[in-house]
C-alpha cells in the first residue's frame, strides 16, 4: 500500500499533467535541474530568481543563471571536500542567498539536504544530526560557536562544516573564498526519481523525532502544486514567509517557486509590520503565503495600519500552518482585497493536500477542498481497520498513498512508517470533518502534538529536557489555546526533594528549558504540582491535564491510577 | 524617576529567563542577538504594557528592540501619556 508512483509507468500513474512541466535529466530527475538549470537552457537565465532583502536594507537580485552557478561552486565545494552522492549535508542559518544556493548544490551534488530551524537550541540540533547521520553542516558562525561546537567531535559522521563568510573557526571550511575559488560548472548527478533528496525532522508524541524522507520525485507534485494551489506561474512576484528551516519553506519557500519560475522574495528579517506592508507595496507581490500567527499579529495592529499602503499588486494570497480562523480571512479581504485562501498539508505529505485554490469560492475557517490527483477522507479507527466517515462526522483525516511528494520512510524507523498507513490510507494524525460540499474542516490533533506558531511539537522532547534541571522530578506538557500563536507549550512539574516551588525556580526551569531546546519549542510557562495524573503504567495522562486547563469533560479515565495534586 | 532600564531588564528576563540581565548590551537586537522568538516580543510588549501602562502598537515594536532604544521609547511615550 505504500508503494511509490516512480516505479509504474509514467503514462498511467494520474501524475502526467505534472511530469509535462519538467525535462527529467539523464533519464532520471534531479530537483536542481529543474529548478535552476533547465530554466537557464531554455533561455531565462536573465530572468530574477531570488530578491534579497537584507535586515539593514540591503538588496540583492540574483539570477536564474547566478543561482544555477551558485549551486554549481557550491556542488564543486562539496565534491571537493570528499562528499558524494547520497551524503547528508544539514543547514541552519539565517535567510540569505548562499542557503538557498547551498540547498540547490546539495541535490545538484546527489547528496540529501536537511533543513533546520536556526532558533533550536542546541539539544534538538544535536538529536537530529544523529539520527540523519550528518556528513556536512552549512551554517553560521554564530550558532556553530554557540550551539555545535562543544559537542560536533561526538557526530562522528560529520566530515565537513561550512560556515557562511569569509572567516571561519578551527576544523570549519570558509564558505565565501570556498565558493569563490570553486568552479561554477558542475554536472549534476544523475538521480533517479526514488533517490532521496530531503528529509525534514518532525515531531512524534513519544520517542526520538523523525525524519521523513522525500525523494527527487517530490519535484512533480512540488511544481503542480505550487501552480494549482498557490497559481506559481512564470514570472509571478512571489513572498513565502516561511523560514527554509521548515518543510514549507522548502517546499513552497524554494523548490515550488524555482522550478515554476517565479521571482521570489526573500526577506533575511523577522516579522515587522511596517516591513512586511512596504515589501508586499514596493516589491509589487503578486502570490503571498504566509502563516496565520503572522497574519493575527497583522490584524493587531488593525486596519488603519494598513491604510497607507497600496496592495493593488496582490493577486493570490494563501495560509499554512495551522487553521486560519474565519475572522482573519474576511479582515484580510477587508485590507489587501483579496482572502487568505487557507490549506493543509505536513512534512509528511511533503506538499500542498487540501486547499482553497485559485478562482474557488473560500469557505472561511475550512482548508478547502483536496487538489485533483488527491483523495482524501475521514475515518475512524476500529479493530486495526478503518471505517470511512460520512458527511459532518469527525474523525482521522486520511489521504489515499501515491502522490509523487508523500514520504518514504521516517529514517531508521520502519515500524513508525508502517503505523501510518491502514487499510490503504495513510492517516494524517489530525481530527477533521468534511461539509456536504466536499470542503474539509480541521478539529484537532488526534494526539498530543502541540501546534503552536505552525510547528509541531512533541511533548516528549520537551518534557525529556525538563527533567534535566536537577529540581524537576517529572514533567508532563501540554499546548493550551493562545489567540496569537494557535497554541503556546505549557509544562506540569513536580519537584524533587528539597526543591521548593518559587517564582525563582519557575524561571530557571523555562531558562535551562530556553538554552536547550530554544524559544520555539520551550515551554512558554511552567507550573508546579505535587503530583501528575497517571496511568497504571506510570505515563503521564497529557490528555487530562489539558481537560482540565481547558475546562473540558475528562473523557475515559478509567485507566487513571494517579490523580494530579 | 521611573527607571525604565531597569524595567526593561527585570520584564525581559521574565520572558526569557536564559538571558543573564547582566550580559545584555545598549544595542543588543532582541531577536537577533538575544534570540527572542516573536512570541517573546508580545509577551515583552504586554509585559511592558501591564507594569507601565503605556501602549505599544505593533508598528512601534522595532523601537523597543534595543535597551538602547527602548529606554527613550518608553520615557516619551510615559510623558505622553
Amino acid at each position: 500500500m505504500t508503494e511509490d508512483t516512480g516505479t509504474k509507468p509514467a503514462s498511467d500513474d494520474g501524475w502526467g499533467e505534472a511530469r509535462a512541466m519538467l525535462d527529467g535529466w539523464k533519464g532520471g530527475l534531479n530537483i536542481c535541474h529543474e529548478a535552476l538549470d533547465r530554466h537557464v537552457i531554455a533561455g531565462h537565465g536573465e530572468q530574477v530568481a531570488l530578491r534579497w532583502l537584507g535586515k539593514e536594507g540591503e538588496r540583492r537580485d540574483l539570477t536564474y543563471a547566478d543561482m544555477a552557478s551558485m549551486a554549481a561552486r557550491f556542488a564543486n565545494v562539496l565534491a571537493a571536500h570528499g562528499l558524494d552522492k547520497g551524503d547528508s549535508l544539514f543547514a541552519m542559518a539565517g535567510r540569505v542567498p548562499e542557503l538557498y544556493a547551498g540547498a540547490l548544490g546539495t541535490l545538484k551534488a546527489g547528496m540529501v539536504f536537511t533543513p533546520l530551524f536556526s532558533a533550536f537550541g542546541p539539544d534538538p540540533i544535536r538529536m537530529r544530526m544523529e539520527i540523519g547521520g550528518a556528513n556536512a553542516l552549512l551554517t553560521t558562525e554564530s550558532i556553530y560557536r554557540r550551539k555545535i561546537a562543544p559537542w560536533r567531535d561526538e557526530i562522528k559522521t560529520l566530515k565537513l562544516v561550512l560556515i557562511l563568510g569569509d572567516e571561519a573557526p578551527d576544523g570549519c571550511v570558509a564558505l565565501g573564498p570556498a565558493m569563490a575559488a570553486a568552479s561554477p560548472v558542475f554536472e549534476t548527478v544523475a538521480t533517479a526519481p526514488e533517490d532521496p533528496a530531503l528529509i525534514h525532522f518532525t515531531s512524534g508524541t513519544t520517542g526520538r523525532p523523525k525524519g521523513a524522507v522525500h525523494v527527487h520525485q517530490a519535484v512533480l507534485y512540488h511544481a503542480f502544486s505550487g501552480r494549482h494551489a498557490l497559481d506559481l506561474t512564470p514570472g509571478t512576484r512571489y513572498w513565502c514567509t516561511a523560514d527554509p528551516g521548515w518543510v514549507t519553506g522548502t517546499s513552497y519557500g524554494i523548490i515550488a517557486p524555482l522550478v515554476n519560475r517565479v521571482t521570489m522574495l526573500v526577506d533575511e528579517a523577522e516579522f515587522d509590520l511596517d516591513r512586511w506592508y512596504s515589501i508586499v507595496q514596493n516589491e509589487k507581490v503578486q502570490v503571498w503565503y504566509s502563516a496565520p500567527t503572522a497574519i493575527r499579529m497583522m490584524m493587531r495592529a488593525g486596519r488603519e495600519a494598513a491604510a497607507s499602503y497600496d496592495f493593488s499588486g496582490l493577486r493570490f494570497l494563501a495560509s499554512v500552518g495551522e487553521p486560519l480562523n474565519p475572522e482573519a480571512v474576511v479582515w484580510s479581504e477587508q485590507v489587501f482585497g483579496q482572502p487568505f485562501h487557507d490549506n493543509w498539508w505536513q512534512t509528511e505529505t511533503g506538499g500542498i493536500m487540501i486547499a482553497n485554490r485559485p478562482g474557488m469560492e473560500v469557505r472561511p475557517g475550512s482548508m478547502g477542498k483536496p487538489l485533483p490527483g488527491i483523495e482524501a477522507g475521514i475515518v475512524e479507527r476500529e479493530d486495526g481497520t478503518l471505517r470511512e466517515l460520512g458527511t459532518g462526522e469527525v474523525g482521522e483525516l486520511a489521504l489515499r498513498p501515491g502522490w509523487p511528494s508523500m514520504m518514504r520512510a521516517y529514517l531508521h524507523e520502519q515500524a513508525r512508517y508502517d503505523k501510518c498507513f491502514v487499510d490503504g490510507w495513510y492517516l494524517s494524525g489530525d481530527l477533521a470533518m468534511r461539509d456536504k460540499d466536499g470542503y474539509f474542516w480541521f478539529v484537532g490533533r488526534a494526539d498530543d502534538l502541540i501546534k503552536t506558531s505552525g510547528h509541531l511539537i512533541g511533548p516528549f522532547e520537551v518534557e525529556s529536557a525538563l527533567i534535566e534541571h536537577q529540581a524537576v522530578a517529572e514533567a508532563g506538557v501540554i499546548g493550551i489555546p493562545d489567540e496569537t500563536a494557535g497554541e503556546v507549550v505549557k509544562a506540569y512539574v513536580t519537584l524533587n526533594p528539597g526543591f521548593t516551588p518559587s517564582e525563582d525556580l519557575e524561571r530557571e526551569i523555562r531558562g535551562h528549558a530556553r538554552k536547550k531546546l530554544g524559544p520555539a519549542v520551550a515551554p512558554r510557562e511552567v507550573v508546579f504540582r505535587n503530583t501528575l495524573p497517571k496511568t497504571r503504567s506510570g505515563k503521564i495522562m497529557r490528555r487530562l491535564l489539558k481537560a482540565r486547563e481547558l475546562g473540558l469533560p475528562e473523557g475515559d479515565i478509567s485507566t487513571l491510577e494517579t490523580d494530579e495534586t | 524617576m521611573t527607571d525604565y532600564r531597569a524595567i526593561y531588564l527585570e520584564e525581559l528576563v521574565r520572558v526569557a529567563p536564559d538571558i543573564d540581565p547582566e550580559t545584555v548590551g545598549e544595542n543588543d537586537h532582541l531577536q537577533d542577538d538575544l534570540e527572542l522568538d516573536s512570541m517573546d516580543v508580545l509577551n515583552l510588549v504586554t509585559a511592558l504594557h501591564e507594569r507601565l501602562g503605556v501602549d505599544i502598537p505593533e508598528r512601534d515594536y522595532p523601537r523597543i528592540a534595543t535597551l538602547a532604544q527602548a529606554v527613550v521609547y518608553l520615557a516619551e511615550k510615559s510623558a505622553s501619556g
